[in-house]
């Protein structure tokens, strides 16, 4: 038996989601997702009350960066943030399921994964800012760039796993060597044809890759309705890939979903596909204004589905937290904030010349060219700035 | 094996092969590549070679074959991707415009693409619509890109390896209707002429004939029949479109003061006023009469029988000539 379904049931509707923390914190027992959970046991327990206390910190520290993000973009410090408020369990519980040697290909709303990579969110701001296009090593952090154009990096994902495939990386045995690819993408991305053409090539040569679907309910202003009339999880089916709905602000279903996800994919099982279902507490960004197409009774109604609260709920129920902890968690994370402040009232903008930069890695006469008029026509100001300090 | 006479499509066979047992990470990838060997059969007997591995019979998906090439080369491995046919690539186009071309660039450097999107391309086979597009402006027209179009057997297996050689990503137009005409290749000697540098076809006086791909014969004909009337014309052979190495063509303006530029892609926004403005540009107080475009019509890539009426043909060309000789 797995939560993983081949089948669609006679009324689709019927899909059953994945809970194992409700949001008043309670835990419901499930036998094959709690051995996922428990693993080999010791580090490998991803419930052990320090592991939650873990996840719990990650998401305070996650959420008070997105505020603070926002708050630097209204100061006029960023041209654009993308929040992802109310998806930290979908992100961090994702983010951690991933072993150290898998490759994550994000959207560009993936800030709670990129924490879990290791990505400080710095240098998440960079693109945001404008002063590079990404600013971190896909190859050394095994985090794939940002992609903004939406659905684009699915098929980059199988690629990357049939890359695993021939490099004898699959299917070994060894689960600290055997790896696999996680494909993020949202609901209104799952439209996209080449998340489509992603799900047949990856059937088609069994690939070691998990597609996860964050359903934040809303595509910019279009709801999930539109993108399918049925539960996103089916989609996969009717390509023969197994795949679940759990609650995207259950950090425990999540993590359990994925990791077992990812197992199956690095086993050599063939590829998964995972719907979370979460909320975009937020605007789509800072440049769009949620109250022109969506209630406040539904913002308020998923408030009270808020993944940290549920959280710390469930950790108070364990007796596994006390307010000492609650509040250092506070203050790691007001600390957070302050230090993204600095770093960006740090971020000198760059030379423009770097423009010409890295389009191309061999010679190329044209961009060496305009490099060089570029170059020479700046000059001329410099120049005349220097006389005009020299009249002053 | 020393010099040997090859079909262009075989001479690209024999690049994709040397290149495969010279680096184990270059893979194949295509629609109908593997058993059949490819539509026009340069992939012929490579899957039984390197086995289906390497040699990859993809789904019949154009943007799921060049997104998976980009996550195979970001793991390491050097994909030579096929498109059908050239009215095929543009399910890819997203692909190849957002990510191909940019992924070096958004990364600051970081991530190098080295991968190959080869593309029978351009028309005069009879064929049904989509199967004879020469969409080289369009890609021309996009920064990350390098874009080069073999003419003979031997830049068909040079051009294949160094394109496949490049840590950048390139496009390869191969002259599909002269996939069958047989020319000498030396496999053995690697040509001193880089792969995005233009080459002399023919040395003339009279006025610059810059063509490529399946034009360079038309080009070379014309030629050889101006010659009859006592008209010498310099025929360039493009070889790379982007970027493309305009000292070899301002050098032969200087010289002959005029220039004639023939594709079979329409003239309207195709590479030939790129070349034009830049050629008026370096080459003003050289030239006797306007540059010249030679080319498809502003209209869709029409229906098979009416195809002659549309490539550039010898009277086209001869008449072109005869306008900047006549300035």
């Amino acid at each position: 038996m797995t939560v993983f379904a081949t089948t669609i049931p006679d009324d689709a509707h019927q899909e059953p989601m994945i809970q194992l923390l409700g949001p008043d914190g309670t835990r419901t027992p499930h036998a094959e997702l709690d051995a996922v959970l428990t693993g080999g046991g010791g580090a490998e327990d991803l419930q052990s009350p320090d592991a939650l206390r873990g996840y719990y910190r990650d998401m305070v520290m996650i959420r008070a960066a997105d505020l603070e993000a926002t708050s630097l973009q209204r100061q006029g410090q960023l041209g654009l943030w993308a929040s992802a408020l109310g998806q930290e369990a979908a992100q961090i519980g994702a983010g951690h399921a991933a072993r150290v040697q898998d490759y994550l290909v994000p959207t560009y709303r993936e800030h709670g994964v990129a924490w879990a990579r290791g990505i400080e969110p710095w240098r998440l701001l960079e693109l945001f800012r404008g002063i590079s296009h990404g600013g971190w090593d896909p190859a050394e952090l095994r985090t794939h760039p940002y992609m903004i154009v939406l659905g684009s990096q699915a098929p980059h994902a199988v690629g990357y796993a049939m890359g695993l495939q021939r490099d004898g990386a699959v299917g070994t045995g060894d689960r600290a060597h055997d790896t696999a690819v996680l494909a993020l993408f949202g609901d209104g991305a799952s439209s996209e044809g080449e998340v489509s053409e992603s799900f047949t090539f990856a059937k088609s040569f069994d690939a070691p890759v998990v597609f996860y679907t964050q359903n934040n309910q809303w595509a910019i202003s279009v709801p999930t309705s539109v993108q399918s009339s049925v539960p996103l999880a089916q989609r996969s089916r009717g390509w023969g890939i197994p795949s679940v709905r759990v609650d995207g602000n259950d950090v425990l279903a999540v993590m359990a979903a994925v990791r077992s996800a990812l197992d199956a994919a690095r086993a050599g099982e063939g590829p998964r596909f995972i719907e979370a279902v979460t909320y975009r507490m937020a605007a789509h960004t800072t440049s769009d204004d949620a109250g022109r197409y969506r209630p406040a009774a539904e913002e308020e109604e998923w408030a009270e589905r808020d993944p940290i609260l549920r959280l710390r709920r469930h950790l108070e129920q364990l007796g596994a937290i006390d307010e000492d902890f609650v509040r250092r968690c506070d203050d790691e994370a007001h600390e957070l904030a302050m230090q993204l402040h600095h770093h960006i009232h740090g971020m000198e903008d760059p030379d423009p010349v770097h423009i010409f930069e890295h389009v191309y890695t061999e010679h190329h006469p044209v961009v060496e060219a305009e490099k060089q008029a570029y170059r020479e026509y700046a000059a001329q100001f410099e120049d005349e700035a220097d006389q005009d300090g020299a009249r002053a | 094996m020393s010099t040997t006479t090859l079909p262009i499509a075989k001479a690209i066979t024999a690049g994709l092969r040397d290149a495969m047992h010279a680096d184990e990470h270059v893979m194949l990838m295509g629609e109908d590549i593997g058993r059949l060997g490819g539509v026009f059969r340069v992939t012929d007997g490579l899957h039984a070679e390197f086995g289906s591995q390497r040699v990859v019979d993809t789904p019949l998906a154009e943007a799921g074959i060049v997104g998976t090439a980009v996550g195979l080369a970001m793991r390491g491995y050097r994909p030579v991707v096929e498109i059908q046919f050239d009215g095929f690539v543009f399910p890819a186009y997203n692909q190849i415009t957002t990510q191909v071309a940019k992924m070096h660039y958004r990364t600051g450097g970081r991530v190098t693409l080295p991968m190959v999107i080869r593309i029978p391309h351009g028309g005069g086979i009879g064929a049904v619509e989509h199967h004879s597009e020469s969409p080289e402006a369009l890609f021309a027209h996009t920064a990350g890109l390098r874009i080069i179009a073999p003419a003979t057997s031997q830049d068909a297996y040079w051009m294949t390896r160094q394109a496949i050689e490049s840590e950048d990503p390139v496009i390869v137009l191969e002259p599909k209707r002269r996939y069958w005409v047989k020319g000498d290749v030396d496999p053995d000697h690697r040509p001193e002429l880089g792969p995005w540098q233009a080459q002399v076809r023919r040395p003339g006086t009279d006025a610059t004939l810059l063509a490529w791909g399946p034009s360079v014969p038309l080009a070379l004909e014309s030629a050889e029949a101006a010659a009859e009337d006592g008209i010498e014309l310099e025929v360039i052979d493009a070889r790379s479109l982007a970027p493309l190495d305009m000292e070899t063509v301002t050098a032969s303006v200087r010289r002959t003061g005029r220039l004639v530029i023939v594709h079979e892609a329409p003239v309207l926004g195709g590479l030939g006023g790129e070349i034009a403005a830049r050629v008026s540009e370096q080459c003003f107080y050289h030239l006797e009469a306007p540059v010249l475009r030679i080319g498809g019509y502003a209209t869709p890539y029409p229906p098979a029988r009416m195809e002659h009426a549309y490539l550039p043909d010898l009277e086209r060309v001869l008449d072109g000539v005869d306008r900047v000789l006549s300035h």
